[in-house]
């Protein structure tokens, strides 16, 4: 007997969990990384969103704020199974996160289809600006050929002529090489993509680059395998002989592990720590006061997402069942981005600058600092795609 | 031929991270009929053994030989707990028993060091590449980590083939019942069997560490490149498990270099460059697949019958 | 059998009953959750049967069986993305596809026995995950969004969940029924025969290999279908969707369960999910738990909850 009673337990706490969907609690679902060597981006998301509610007095519009994190282990399949438990179980108002634009993609329908207001806020994936474009969906983030287009320009300055680039053979890998071609003019020594995550040792890689004597490297390696890559380019002797251009791989989060090995290694990025307007200085300052850590970019995202939905909420005085009313009022933007200006697109994609940065060291302590803006007012290349319904 | 040079350099390399995870296995395999596929696991712990204890004594080599010592105890107290009581057993039942030990140490390890993973860092002098040949450079770690390896391989060479403890286990591998019918005392020996295979697995995981990385899950992968290297080899061989290291490891490589050139010849560009990777991973199991329908007790089968 | 109301057979009418009774819950609470919860459960459940068929009753321990669940996906998604929108094409292509495969593993693994062939058999279904991952069309390692589920027809909706839940518990019925028929025929006898002595039942004159044989592709082809469900549900496919791990939660889900009978490894997909699902809201380290209840189940209790359940008859 004790057998059934403990069946219909475990039934029972599967049935009860989801119940009453408040009225007075905004909840708000979080999908982002919290485990693997890409912990660390997860964390980072869900500092600078805590310290957001910080800011905001633990509230968000003026109503109460409930946020349910959960992992997606960097796999698409994950990803989608809690996505749709927070949209089905929980019944979440908003969905914000979403490092990874692979698990983006997987979850879009889910997304689209519940009508959840979404703020993706950091994933990049390029038919998220375009064919796939939704009006529920918004991005605090980019397009993620936007930051290669912007370095690729820099690589036309330097006089680059070749380029040989290596990355991940995933969405937003495949994003990142080619987004450098759309304005690098010189030529493809060769172009390797590695089994993700999982593909740690680039050696066979590494080797193909020195043999084929391009005038520089360009990478793309998010999170832990950022350490990784540069690592194993510092190991092979390469970097004394072939310049590393990199997106994404060198961040606050990869510096402490890679130090000297991170300088001399140019990056391009929308938002810098040292961008010299108030609400970057709270956040920055705040931050490092709080956690006793630099903030990244993938937290400055994350921080905005919280404004942009505190300030919609406002707009609408805290409805969120009329998605129409909802909807415009996240399309106006009215929130002070960490990185200064902020609005969005016709994709709900933002328009911003770009930042050469570079890495200095200033005593023991490594950090990155803003070089010069290459490109202002940038917009994606996919929004003709979008045909965003009225 | 430089770049040829050095791509079987790195496939060398890899070959003999595999075969300190295959040698383990193999003999566990081999002596104690055990399917054992927590031998992953036992990869993952040695690693964060010597990221934790190198960052306590600030020197990789104590935190190495101290990491190597813990995972032999750890091997050993689970064969004692648990795997013992599998000899003899389904192989059905083995896999079921250490996939539920993967499960647990997965966690286990998550819950001690958290879920972020760790790294253990080289001294800078090891941040080098050095001219091993006229314009060929290689990591200096690299050359390490096959250099010691070479020496682990000896080693269980003179202990398997020169000592009374090998003549047991050769003798073990071939027929279990007559070693139990001399009177040896087969419970210590498969222990002791079980800790070794532990140790040179928690050596694999600390020397690819500081390349690599220290994470949870990390030996999965390399878990089943390891179990093709002994199914090729020959289960129980020592020797079968080190020529199909080298096999896979060169085989898996040259893969990654080659394939997705090859391929961009035959399609388009950019199915090259992510057909190419699959393809070449693809080819060892292809390869494992040939051997069992042709040779089905492998290479160098260590039972002759 | 002693009465029809031994604790086994009250447990596996309880459960069916509370499975086809799910959705009128679901509807009356609102809870869409546990719908979708239960529906994967469904899946899952045909899958772990179809595996039992071929390892519980035949003694082929497949380590490669969720080859067969991306096999099937992907037939179903690569269809409906070349603009193939027709259930009636994209199911049969798909079982279709996954019948040829498993002949083609079955007729290289039968080969080999034992502990052999469980590595031939993972050497096969991870060729099938490289090549997915190979398909760069497709997604490659990211997989695929399906847009648009399986059409049958203006009667027949994939998109009502309801619909689609009960569609996935008659065709999980159906297979229970195919299999229980299977079991007790005289193919099922040899192919029992086989299992506990091979070389007897050549010598009374069974050609095994070939009954073997197409118990390997029956299987392989029952679980297309569920692979086929699972992508059409999930409106996904990806590479891992025949990751080894998925294949070693199969035989976890069947092994817990019992392999002993047709029902056992439903009893076991139906447990292992609800354990996964329950465990991960009060604790984050459910291995912990998890994992040396394996190992229990591997040394104490060798057919799984069945055989427990039998056992309380007799005692």
């Amino acid at each position: 007997m004790k057998r059934y009673l403990l069946a219909a337990c475990a039934v029972a706490a599967l049935a009860t969990t989801p119940a009453l969907a408040q009225q007075k609690t905004v909840k708000i679902g979080f999908i982002s990384s919290f485990s693997g060597p890409v912990a660390a981006i997860g964390n980072d998301m869900r500092n600078s969103f805590e310290l957001a509610l910080d800011h905001l007095g633990r509230k968000i519009g003026g109503l109460p704020v409930e946020v349910i994190y959960e992992d997606d282990q960097v796999k698409p399949e994950v990803g989608l199974q809690k996505t749709q438990k927070l949209i089905e179980s929980d019944k979440v108002d908003f969905m914000v996160g979403y490092i990874w634009s692979n698990v983006l993609l997987a979850s879009l329908k889910q997304l689209v289809d519940s009508k959840t207001v979404t703020v993706v806020a950091n994933a990049g994936a390029s038919q998220l600006a375009g064919e796939l474009c939704s009006p529920y969906v918004f991005s605090t983030s980019w397009n993620n050929d936007q930051l290669p287009r912007a370095l690729g320009t820099y690589m036309n300055q330097k006089g680059v002529k070749s380029v040989f680039q290596i990355g991940p053979n995933y969405a937003a890998g495949k994003d990142n090489l080619d987004g450098l071609m759309l304005s690098f003019k010189g030529q493809v020594a060769g172009r390797e993509m590695t089994r993700w995550p999982d593909q740690l040792d680039f050696s066979a890689e590494l080797s193909k680059a020195r043999a084929a004597k391009p005038d520089a490297i360009f990478a793309f390696y998010p999170g832990g395998a950022g350490v990784q890559f540069v690592t194993q380019y510092a190991q092979s002797g390469l970097k004394g002989q072939i310049p590393l251009y990199q997106t994404f791989t060198i961040d606050e989060l990869s510096l402490p592990r890679l130090k000297d090995l991170a300088i001399g290694v140019p990056g391009v990025s929308h938002w810098v720590n040292d961008l010299p307007n108030e609400a970057n200085k709270k956040y920055v300052a705040d931050y490092k006061a709080k956690f006793k850590l630099s903030p990244s970019f993938y937290g400055s995202q994350t921080y905005d997402a919280a404004m942009l939905i505190d300030a919609a909420l406002k707009e609408t005085k805290g409805d969120t069942a009329n998605k129409d009313s909802l909807r415009k009022a996240m399309e106006k933007a009215d929130f002070k981005s960490v990185r200064g200006d902020f609005k969005f697109g016709p994709n709900h994609i933002p328009i911003q600058a770009f930042y050469l940065q570079d890495v200095v060291k200033e005593g023991d302590d490594y950090r990155l600092k803003t070089v010069a803006k290459i490109v202002d007012n940038d917009q994606d290349p996919h929004v003709g795609k979008c045909k965003m319904p009225n | 031929m430089l770049y040829l040079i050095e791509q079987c350099l790195n496939g060398i390399q890899l070959g003999m991270l595999l075969f300190l995870l295959a040698a383990g296995l193999t003999l566990i395999f081999g002596i104690m009929d055990l399917v054992n596929l927590a031998h992953g696991s036992l990869y993952m712990i040695g690693a964060y053994f010597a990221a934790t204890f190198a960052a306590a004594t600030s020197s990789f080599i104590t935190g190495a030989a101290l990491a190597v010592a813990a995972t032999l105890v750890v091997g050993m107290v689970l064969e004692v707990v648990a795997i013992r009581r599998l000899y003899g057993r389904d192989h059905l039942d083995h896999v079921l028993a250490t996939f539920g030990l993967i499960l647990f140490f997965n966690d286990l390890v998550r819950w001690i060091w958290g879920p972020a993973g760790m790294s253990l860092p080289l001294p800078m002098e090891m941040l080098t590449a050095v001219e091993v040949l006229p314009g060929v450079f290689y990591p200096a770690f690299r050359l390490v980590i096959i250099a010691a390896t070479l020496v682990v391989a000896v080693l269980l060479y003179i202990l398997v083939m020169r000592t009374r403890v090998g003549m047991l286990i050769r003798a073990g591998a071939s027929n279990r019942e007559m070693v139990g019918a001399l009177g040896i005392n087969i419970k210590l020996l498969y222990t002791l069997v079980f800790g070794l295979g532990a140790a040179l697995a928690g050596f694999a995981g600390l020397m690819q560490a500081p390349i690599l990385t220290v994470q949870i899950g990390m030996g999965e992968n390399i878990l089943l490149l390891a179990f093709v290297v002994i199914i090729i080899g020959g289960i129980g061989s020592i020797r079968g498990a080190f020529v199909a290291a080298i096999i896979v490891g060169v085989m898996d490589t040259i893969g990654r270099a080659f394939l997705p050139d090859l391929v961009r010849t035959f399609v388009s560009a950019g199915a090259g460059s992510s057909a190419g990777p699959a393809l070449s991973s693809m080819m060892v199991y292809m390869l494992m697949a040939i051997v069992l329908v042709f040779r089905p007790e492998g290479l160098f089968p260590a039972t002759s019958k | 059998m002693s009465g029809l109301f031994t604790p086994r057979n009250v447990m596996v009418a309880a459960v069916l009953v509370l499975l086809a009774l799910m959705p009128v819950y679901c509807a009356l609470t609102a809870n869409t959750f546990l719908m979708s919860f239960f529906t994967r459960v469904l899946i899952l459940g045909m899958a772990a049967i179809s595996l039992n068929l071929i390892m519980g009753f035949g003694g082929m321990v497949s380590f490669g069986h969720a080859a067969y669940l991306g096999i099937g996906g992907y037939v179903f998604g690569i269809l409906a993305k070349e603009g193939v929108t027709s259930g009636l094409i994209q199911w049969p292509a798909a079982l279709l596809i996954c019948g040829l495969f498993a002949l083609a593993v079955g007729a290289l693994s039968l080969r080999t026995r034992g502990v052999y062939f469980i590595m031939i058999t993972l050497a096969f279904s991870q060729m099938a995950y490289y090549i997915a991952i190979a398909l760069d069309r497709y997604g490659g390692d990211d997989g695929m969004a399906i847009q648009r589920r399986s059409q049958f027809g203006d009667l027949v909706n994939l998109n009502n969940r309801t619909f689609f839940y009960y569609l996935c518990f008659v065709l999980l019925l159906a297979t229970v029924y195919l299999v229980w028929r299977l079991v007790n025929s005289r193919f099922g006898l040899v192919i029992q025969g086989a299992r506990s002595n091979e070389r007897r039942m050549r010598a009374i004159g069974f050609p095994t290999f070939r009954y073997k044989l197409v118990c390997f592709v029956i299987a392989g082809v029952i679980c297309g279908l569920a692979g086929v469900l699972l992508a059409n549900f999930s409106d996904f496919i990806n590479p891992s969707a025949m990751n080894w791990i998925r294949s070693g939660d199969l035989i976890v889900m069947a092994v817990l369960g019992g392999m002993g009978t047709v029902l056992g490894p439903l009893i076991g997909a139906v447990a292992f999910l609800m354990l996964e699902e329950v465990l991960s809201r009060f604790t984050e380290f459910q291995g912990l738990i998890l994992g040396p209840l394996l190992l229990a189940v591997a040394l104490y209790a060798r057919g799984g909850i069945d055989g427990i359940l039998m056992g309380l008859r007799r005692g």
